[in-house]
């Protein structure tokens, strides 16, 4: 599958089929900081994402010191 | 579907969003932030927390216009720009901007630069002069912005390290007006920037995800991370924490809060301040010359 990461803007191919919550401990992320979305909507940490999905891992922490 | 947990909860879209609002209207209504007929100005960033924050205040019908500052940050600026006109024109709410290259005369990283400040420095102390300003010339009662409970449980990480015990005792979730200085709120504290973020992606409000290059490796970035780290093994942690600051710890900073009496006029712009000429109208000196 293509996986969309942000800041810096990257994609990567990852196997099929996987858990979101393995995805995530494969790339180091933590899932209270990023949410994964497939389709334009979300999706939870025990869906299974399959091989011909594009997935967006979007970072949610943001913000300088204002 | 997303789950939430420290509210050890999955909600469908629908509710989801309801439970956006609810906590919103919460915490309006706990800490006495807006009176039905008053008028609010939103800080607009683009960025999904302001851009969720404008959203559920206009749900909720509050009477809730925007204001963008640019901050002449290359293509971040011109697209943050982009996202807060886009909102702005989806829901029918006014829009002002005012633009710090051509309104003022300098931009955060050059003028950041010259005036020898870290650009987040030269950047929060713009903005709050800029928002409270056009508050009091607009007459907003109120100043709202999106600082969320990370940003909140963030700020007083940094500030429990440090001891910094003026900044303790303003670490409230309302700050009252006072002479020269309009009210200000932070409405989506019992939110977190995951959940404000995914209430844009549910409600389709286009946002700019990417993070301000200026911002690269700021402390505040570093202990949102460590919070997080927290989190993920004690669900509602950062809740506790900041919560529990708020009711059982910042009275006792109450003697630390700095004079609210004895302030000057600045002889410049004739905002308060300690000194003869305010902080904003310092930089805007060093950075422009």
């Amino acid at each position: 599958m293509k996986v969309l990461l942000r800041n810096p803007r990257r994609e990567l191919d990852v196997a099929g089929p996987i858990q979101v919550h393995a995805l995530l401990d494969r790339l180091g992320l933590n899932r209270e900081s990023v949410l994964v979305i497939r389709r334009e909507t979300l999706v939870t940490g025990d869906a299974t994402l399959q091989d011909e999905d594009d997935v967006e891992i979007r970072p949610v922490i943001s913000g300088g010191l204002a | 579907m997303i789950e939430i947990r420290r509210h050890n909860a999955g909600f469908c879209r629908d509710c989801f969003l309801h439970h956006c609002r609810q906590q919103v209207r919460r915490t309006i209504d706990d800490f006495d932030m807006i009176d039905a007929d008053q008028r609010v100005l939103v800080a607009v960033s683009g960025g999904k927390d302001s851009l969720a924050l404008w959203d559920i205040l206009l749900d909720l019908d509050v009477d809730a216009s925007g204001l963008y500052l640019g901050l002449g940050i290359g293509d971040y600026s011109d697209e943050s720009g982009r996202y807060a006109r886009e909102f702005a024109s989806s829901r029918g709410a006014p829009l002002t901007e005012i633009d710090l290259p051509a309104d003022v005369g300098f931009d955060i990283p050059s003028g950041a630069r010259r005036a020898r400040r870290v650009p987040c420095s030269a950047c929060g102390l713009s903005k709050r002069h800029l928002f409270n300003q056009a508050a009091l010339d607009g007459g907003f009662d109120v100043v709202a912005t999106g600082h969320n409970l990370d940003d909140e449980a963030a700020v007083l990480f940094g500030n429990v390290l440090h001891w910094s015990e003026e900044y303790l005792a303003r670490q409230m979730p309302v700050l009252p007006a006072s002479a020269g200085f309009a009210r200000k709120v932070k409405p989506l504290v019992r939110l977190g920037e995951r959940e404000t973020a995914a209430y844009c992606v549910l409600r389709g409000i286009d946002y700019i995800v990417e993070e301000c290059p200026m911002a690269a490796g700021n402390k505040h970035l570093w202990y949102k991370e460590a919070l997080n780290v927290v989190e993920r093994s004690s669900p509602g942690a950062k809740a506790a924490f900041y919560f529990g600051f708020l009711d059982r710890a910042r009275e006792r900073f109450a003697c630390a809060e700095g004079p609210a009496a004895g302030l000057a006029s600045c002889s410049r712009c004739g905002a308060p301040t300690t000194g003869e000429v305010c902080a904003f109208c310092r930089l805007v000196e060093r950075a422009t010359t």
